[in-house]
């Protein structure tokens, strides 16, 4: 694919310079999280950045550009660099995939060069195939808990719902319904929590860390009993991706199901997903 | 031959003491023709001029006076109307229509009608609050070099702003003070879009709706309601024309019904922009508003966008636990709907449905420790559901079919006769509709619940509604009689009066005067003890402004035993004097009106005229002319007679009448004032003199026109116009 655009230069005076050129860069940059270092040694080299393109070209060479505004249109042809994939954008904690485009102007030893950077988004190509739907149902109960200390301690109530597939396409919103059928507390608020869970390592090692992406709300205060409440949510550009598994890192998603009693309890449901785009 | 006449003692017995006449700057004729000057302008039909006396004189003209609105054409149409504006904005909701359905035609009565009701109705002497957790705004910080996108980089930090941020916090707020921040915050919106700070309009918006979830002082939140909302639809039309303003350049401009395939890209980018940033804001109320607010902005993404966010939007209220909370957000997404897509009927009657679904939260726990800790009566509390889901039915009943109407009903009914929701279906559904079922609606209101919903609510709702049609004709007297019997019982007076002034219409429309008889004794009954009535001024007036308009007969009106001791009522002087006004205007329309008969019967006169025709319109006309009196008010009168001539200056005999009669006007004078004329009144006197002086000559029979200057003679001669007499 080709990346097209236009570059401006605007300027009063006329411009003398020693050329303009365009760089394109896409790398992965990975992070280690805090209990991870210190780890293994074979980690630090794997957590070196990652590139997946670079290249240059030299749009102008060395002269003068007239005053006023020049537009300069270019054409980059998108070349790989080693891997024959190209990542989807992702902006993540300890992962990061990202592309910019920098343009460079060169210019003589008393005047300073100037630069401009831009970042372009990489989405990669529908996969092919169907996405087979994958709806989980779920009844939340006190006695569906784990890690519960006190069980006994637990208001009753009793939460059934169902996701509607966990399989779940990028550009669609995860859905789904939850009913409140009886709860003995009351409910202060029903949360959806977007997590990504990201792993950087290598074979010797590796570091997996969950944080959450955000937090839709989808019921405030002491719902009606009984009555079913859409489970909706848009899932934000940029800071998922499909979800991705390579030698070095993988980036997965989850959705927990947190519903806030009034007496503060907190009750969790874990759901694993499978981000595609389609 | 003539008989012999002792002028020597006619003139002894019509002579006067004499008193020194004197001119001054008062001028009979001056006033006089000023007024005709002026009649002449008035009468002409839809003459809009105003009714100031340009001369100084105290001549009334009594037709010009009541002008602007008040002549007979208008005042027909306006009879039609219930005089209190509660009742004028339920009457203008429900006029028939014929629109195309998928237009909200001009009897739909829009939001911008109700808004004023509400905040006048839902006000609070508690103090308010408002908490604003405005985000600072951070330095930009770079994560990744200067590249991340500001999207990006202001993304991140709303996600920490909106926990950490300055909090603004403002206690104590009264309720002026309340509205006068929330209309700052309004202008800080525009404020912030128009320096291209959409974030930060975005934040003031979701802190605005973060509002909505508060309930504190619950009786102030529909007019909280009313007040945010009306930020919430700046901030949507507000997205909405900076898109729109993306999609047009020279040579393309939108049209109205634009599809999707007409905007460009950038402008489509935009627009998923903000549906993503909304998509992920945290809490369910602002989210859930915010939305709404941008529902339009659908259109440009695709043609299906706006029908498949609505429903969507409509099952996410389900999520909000508070039912008061709840419904005021349905009742936001029908106003948006309707606005936007008012052919999406399924949408507004689910809204509706859900609503009866949840209603019983009502009785939970949650509330009723609200309640408690307000100390908050659950009738006040149910009253403050009304302006939502009277809204949710108008709109649901908009155009609706008898079918969908009727099913509503026994949804409402299986809900046990709920009294909160039957006064909204009397109020949003066709009058013609709860007429002809009035009896099942009464049997309703017998078993609703006494403890909730005040009842003289739900017969003043049905009331208003008979005002405006017509139940079957058999139940009309046993209506009445059931209404009444509750009605009667009221005790507190302003309930009474609120109720009483609106079933007067209706006894004033099917009855007789013996049953309006015994409805205004009743109400003298209620409003006379502990001067009850002081407070209730407006209610009274426009009881007697309706039983004028019905009863328009004056005989019979006066006949009604009690409408005179009603009258008495009125003791503040101001207000008395209005209602008096008020009848007299009635009953010089009634003039007015006659007096256009007679003008249409003169007019058609012509040379073709027959004679015998002509001697019979003009003894109706005299008739008339000798009819209207104006009492003491001989200036009035005069007026009314130079008026009267100029309209019937074709009929002789009419003229002839007129002499006489204005002849008989300064007798009268004189008599009134036995003989000693004062200044004013001996002026009068000449002036009608000179009236004679005027007319005379344009009469053709020199018979008549002798007899009548000898009679004008004797008159002046009688009041000392001795120069008159002598012409």
């Amino acid at each position: 694919e080709v990346l097209s655009g236009v570059v401006v230069i605007t300027s009063k005076d006329i411009v003398q310079h020693q050329g303009i050129s365009l760089t394109m860069e896409g790398s992965v940059n990975l992070q280690l999280s805090a209990k991870s270092v210190g780890v293994f040694e074979a980690f630090y080299n794997s957590v070196k950045p990652i590139q997946i393109i670079n290249s240059t070209i030299e749009m102008v060479k060395p002269g003068k550009l007239p005053s006023g505004k020049t537009e300069i249109p270019f054409e980059f042809p998108l070349h790989m660099k080693g891997s024959k994939v190209l990542y989807e954008t992702y902006h993540g904690v300890f992962v990061n995939i990202q592309y910019t485009l920098r343009c460079d102007m060169r210019r003589s030893l008393l005047a300073k060069d100037l630069t401009k950077t831009c970042e372009f988004i990489v989405h990669s190509l529908s996969q092919k195939g169907k996405l087979v739907p994958s709806p989980v149902e779920f009844t939340i109960t006190p006695e569906t808990l784990q890690n519960v200390k006190e069980r006994a301690s637990l208001p009753k109530f009793l939460i059934r719902g169902q996701l509607s597939s966990t399989n779940c396409i990028i550009t669609q919103p995860l859905t789904g319904e939850l009913v409140v059928e009886s709860a003995e507390a009351a409910v202060k608020s029903i949360e959806l929590q977007l997590v990504r869970v990201e792993t950087c390592g290598c074979a010797e090692g590796y570091a997996r860390d969950a944080t959450e992406i955000q937090n839709i709300q989808i019921a405030d205060g002491d719902v009606c009993r009984g009555l079913p409440i859409p489970i909706y949510m848009v899932f934000p550009r940029l800071f998922t991706c499909p979800t991705l598994e390579t030698t070095n890192f993988k980036v997965e998603f989850e959705v927990n199901i947190v519903v806030l009693l009034h007496d503060d309890h907190l009750i969790t449901e874990n759901f694993p997903l499978k981000l595609c785009r389609m | 031959h003539a008989r012999s006449r002792n002028y020597v003692s006619e003139s002894e017995v019509y002579k006067l003491e004499s008193v020194p006449l004197d001119f001054g700057d008062y001028h009979p004729l001056k006033p006089i023709t000023v007024t005709e000057s002026k009649t002449k302008k008035m009468n002409r039909k839809g003459s809009t001029s105003s009714t100031s006396s340009s001369s100084s004189s105290s001549v009334m003209d009594p037709l010009s006076s009541v002008l602007d609105g008040t002549d007979p054409l208008s005042l027909f149409a306006a009879a039609a109307d219930p005089v209190t504006t509660t009742a004028a904005m339920d009457s203008t909701r429900k006029k028939r229509d014929k629109d195309d359905s998928s237009v909200v035609g001009s009897d739909f009565e829009p939001w911008s009608s109700k808004r004023g009701e509400i905040l006048a109705r839902y006000t609070t002497t508690e103090k308010l609050s408002i908490n604003l957790y405005m985000g600072s705004e951070k330095g930009k910080a770079t994560t990744t070099g200067s590249a991340v996108s500001e999207k990006v980089r202001t993304r991140l930090e709303e996600l920490d702003d909106l926990e950490e941020g300055s909090q603004k916090e403002l206690l104590n707020l009264t309720q002026q003070d309340y509205m006068n921040r929330i209309e700052e915050l309004n202008q800080s919106l525009k404020d912030a879009w128009s320096s291209d700070q959409k974030v930060k309009a975005l934040k003031i918006v979701i802190q605005c709706s973060k509002l909505l979830s508060d309930t504190t002082v619950i009786q102030f939140y529909p007019s909280k309601f009313v007040l945010i909302t009306d930020i919430l639809d700046t901030f949507g039309k507000l997205v909405y024309e900076r898109i729109l303003s993306m999609c047009v350049d020279s040579r393309v401009s939108l049209t109205d019904n634009f599809s999707p395939e007409s905007v460009n890209d950038t402008a489509k980018e935009t627009c998923l922009n903000w549906f993503f940033k909304i998509a992920s804001i945290r809490e369910l109320i602002p989210r859930f508003y915010v939305e709404a607010a941008i529902l339009k902005c659908n259109k440009f993404l695709s043609k299906t966008g706006i029908s498949e966010c609505l429903p969507r939007l409509t099952s996410m209220i389900r999520g909000i636990g508070d039912p008061l909370v709840a419904v005021y957000a349905r009742a936001y997404l029908c106003r948006v709907g309707m606005e936007v897509a008012p052919q999406l009927k399924e949408s507004l009657n689910k809204n509706f449905f859900d609503f009866l679904l949840t209603f019983k939260q009502i009785h939970g726990d949650t509330v009723q420790n609200q309640l408690v800790v307000q100390s908050v009566e659950i009738p006040l509390y149910l009253t403050l559901y009304s302006p939502a889901i009277d809204w949710i039915l108008q709109c649901i009943a908009y155009h609706a079919p008898e079918v969908l109407l009727t099913e509503m009903m026994e949804r409402c009914k299986k809900l046990g006769n709920n009294a909160l929701l039957l006064n909204s279906v009397m109020s949003a559904f066709r009058a013609e509709f709860i007429a002809a079922r009035s009896m099942d609606f009464i049997g309703m209101i017998k078993e609703c619940d006494e403890s909730g919903f005040p009842k003289h609510l739900l017969f003043r709702s049905l009331g208003l509604n008979l005002a405006l049609a017509d139940p079957p004709e058999n139940d009309r007297l046993q209506i009445l009689n059931e209404a009444w019997k509750v009605i009667t019982k009221l005790k507190n007076p302003q309930d009474y009066i609120n109720c009483a002034e609106v079933w007067v219409e209706y006894t004033c429309r099917h009855f007789t005067k013996r049953e309006v008889n015994t409805v205004l004794a009743d109400v003298i009954k209620h409003m006379t003890p502990d001067r009850a009535f002081e407070d209730a001024y407006p209610q009274l007036q426009s009881i007697i402004q309706k039983v004028i308009t019905y009863i328009y007969d004056f005989s019979l009106l006066f006949s009604v035993e009690k409408f005179l001791p009603f009258l008495d009522m009125f003791q503040k002087e101001s207000v008395r004097v209005e209602v008096c006004k008020c009848i007299m205007e009635s009953f010089i329309n009634i003039l007015n009106a006659l007096l256009h008969i007679c003008k249409t019967m003169h007019d058609s006169v012509n040379a073709l005229t027959l004679e015998d025709e002509k001697r019979m319109l003009a003894a109706l006309i005299n008739g008339f002319i000798k009819m209207v009196s104006f009492g003491r008010d001989f200036e009035q009168q005069l007026s009314f007679y130079v008026e009267a001539r100029s309209m019937f200056c074709n009929l002789e005999p009419v003229l002839v009448q007129l002499i006489h009669s204005v002849n008989q006007l300064a007798m009268e004078t004189r008599k009134v004032m036995k003989g000693n004329h004062s200044r004013k009144t001996a002026a009068f006197v000449r002036a009608c003199v000179a009236f004679c002086f005027i007319t005379i000559p344009s009469l053709s029979s020199i018979f008549t026109r002798l007899n009548l200057y000898l009679h004008s003679g004797q008159v002046a001669l009688a009041n000392q116009c001795l120069s008159q007499g002598k012409a």
